[in-house]
């Protein structure tokens, strides 16, 4: 079978595979839940039993449902965040790039300047600032997020806008949106995809660390970061109960990262050298 | 070539003064109103008024801006909201606790993945490249906390080899330091020896597919002195990048390795700073690190400019 035109080696197919599943538990998993979200059916970090396949969490909830359910509220939140990001990224790369000049200069240099720190950093002042709240969480790291995005789209639709159908486009006198969106992306998906993965790689990572800091998602929703640190002292006695979530987090990164590595293949970018925070 | 230099270290004074502009912004006037975004809807007018004028909140921003800056350059980074205490006094010691530990990590994690990765770009396609080329991409997509509490499981918990919590105190000798922080920095390097390999790798590959590589293969030249004499040299540059760039994620993963090992860092004050809405602590942290940061990235440009073949003549 053929993806893109080419065909996918086996850890392509073993990253699709953990993909898709997750996904199905996110929008399927809590109707075959074993429990409720917030149901107390053990005791504190009760041992692994047939009523509880994983064992119990830190106030005895079963540690199943709860990543069943956080799988949800986890996932749900890096997908908007690297929509929103990818949304205002590519809508300012590619003005700037058709329409060059002032505006292409103050929108580079200020995303010069938030890039030259840590994205984690101004995350933080800007949660410290404001609160963490879901709707801040997702749009300031999409925010933050989508100068990566602007970079690469800015790039893309600089090497596009001097090709011939593109002014040809213009000269027939089409708008600026037309041509953003009529020739410039059709032809810019293929990286840009493969961005994607990256960056919903990123945030994901990123939501789940702040939460694991306690400035991510808020309880009593369940997500994964969040798991890991109300289990963090479980640890000290040699439990398991953090291990689940992070495994989680670790597992669909490694399923995604292994599509993005082939998508990068086939692509003929340099795999690694896009990293960056 | 000290042109160059100059420039460069320029170009890093203007970019830590946008910095100090962007911090600025986001914590005194994005928010509108600092005094009610951090007292919340329910607080009194007389709460505000009284909060505003603590902060200074009544004179213009730009007002403001200056003479924060201008405290900044003296050393005064204000006073904690939540404890009162100086800020600067709590900042500096636990400053040089987070620097020992990403040091340390530094230290281990730059030769190894520098090596490693030249060692998998010289056997490209064989069994050791693509191993590390598996190896690497786990260890990347793990969350940093997930790595050291497997440590802690393994060298604690089951071997009771480390304590698992990383606590310095002050007038720690340098050997119970370094023994203390192994297991942080360890998982430190973790986290960043694997993206380094990584772009180590392409960029000494990158440089091995040049015409003059090949070249020097066509006049006979062996293998090993062709890796040595004429692929490294021009490969530098491209690995020092690798290495500022991996900077961030040390800053980055510092932050979170901290929690886990209750560490007494400055990414501790600056998580602890941020649920207590503290904003002059928050301030002052994120100003430390972006400084940090800068600087570092400023010292890697100039080391690419010193160790650049091409500009060491004189035109």
């Amino acid at each position: 079978m053929r993806i893109l035109g080419h065909k996918p080696t086996v850890t392509a197919w073993i990253g699709m595979a953990i993909i898709v599943v997750n996904l199905a538990i996110a929008i399927f998993g809590p109707a075959f839940a074993p429990y409720s979200e917030s149901q107390t059916v053990g005791a504190t970090w009760d041992e692994p039993s047939m009523q509880m396949l994983l064992g119990a969490d830190q106030i005895g909830r079963d540690m199943l449902t709860r990543l069943i359910y956080g799988a949800r509220m986890t996932i749900g939140v890096a997908l908007a965040t690297t929509a929103l990001s990818f949304f205002i990224g590519i809508t300012l790369g590619f003005t700037a790039a058709v329409l060059g000049g002032w505006v292409d200069t103050i929108i580079s240099r200020l995303v010069d300047v938030i890039l030259s720190i840590p994205l984690l950093i101004l995350a933080l002042i800007i949660l410290g600032v404001f609160g963490s709240s879901i709707p801040v969480l997702i749009v300031t790291i999409a925010v933050l997020d989508s100068t990566r995005v602007f970079r690469l789209s800015r790039a893309l639709g600089m090497n596009l806008t001097v090709l011939e159908y593109v002014e040809a486009a213009r000269l027939r006198g089409e708008g600026t949106w037309w041509i953003i969106r009529r020739e410039i992306l059709p032809n810019a998906s293929a990286p840009l995809l493969s961005e994607f993965g990256l960056r919903f790689c990123f945030n994901f990572l990123f939501i789940a660390a702040l939460s694991f800091l306690g400035l991510g998602i808020q309880p009593p929703f369940a997500d994964w970061g969040g798991m890991v640190r109300e289990n963090s002292a479980a640890i000290n006695f040699g439990m398991l109960a953090p291990i689940w979530p992070a495994l989680a987090i670790t597992i669909l990164t490694v399923g995604v990262n292994m599509v993005v590595d082939w998508l990068l293949s086939v692509e003929a970018r340099p795999s690694g050298a896009q990293a960056e925070m | 070539m000290l042109k160059l230099i100059v420039n460069r270290l320029g170009q890093g004074v203007v970019t830590l003064f946008a910095v100090s502009v962007l911090i600025f912004v986001c914590t005194q006037i994005l928010p509108g109103d600092v005094a009610s975004a951090v007292l919340g809807q329910g607080a009194t007018p007389e709460a505000l008024a009284a909060f505003r004028k603590e902060l200074g909140l009544n004179s213009p921003a730009y007002v403001r801006y200056f003479s924060w800056l201008w405290g900044v350059l003296q050393g005064d980074l204000g006073i904690s909201m939540t404890n009162q205490r100086v800020i600067i006094d709590e900042l500096l010691p636990r400053l040089n606790n987070t620097l020992f530990l990403a040091g340390y990590a530094a230290l281990i994690a730059i030769p190894l993945s520098v090596g490693l990765g030249i060692l998998a770009a010289i056997n490209e396609g064989k069994l050791v490249d693509r191993a590390s080329n598996i190896l690497t991409l786990i260890t990347i997509s793990i969350p940093e906390f997930f790595i050291a509490y497997l440590m802690i499981i393994y060298f604690v918990v089951d071997l009771g080899w480390f304590p698992s919590l990383a606590t310095v105190y002050p007038g720690i000798s340098f050997s119970e330091r370094v023994y203390i922080t192994t297991l942080p920095a360890v998982a430190l390097t973790m986290l960043v020896a694997a993206h380094m390999l990584r772009m180590t790798r392409s960029s000494v590959l990158s440089v091995m597919s040049s015409p003059y590589i090949e070249m020097a293969f066509l006049k006979g030249a062996k293998r090993t002195r062709v890796i040595s004499r004429h692929a490294l040299p021009n490969a530098a540059a491209p690995i020092i990048t690798v290495i500022a760039l991996n900077l961030a994620y040390l800053v980055v993963g510092v932050v979170v390795l901290e929690a886990v090992f209750v560490y007494p860092g400055i990414g501790q004050l600056m998580v602890d700073a941020v649920s207590k809405r503290d904003v002059p602590v928050i301030q002052a942290c994120g100003l430390v690190f972006a400084m940090v940061f800068v600087v570092l990235n400023t010292l890697a440009d100039i080391a690419i400019i010193l160790v650049n073949p091409r500009l060491r003549h004189k035109r």
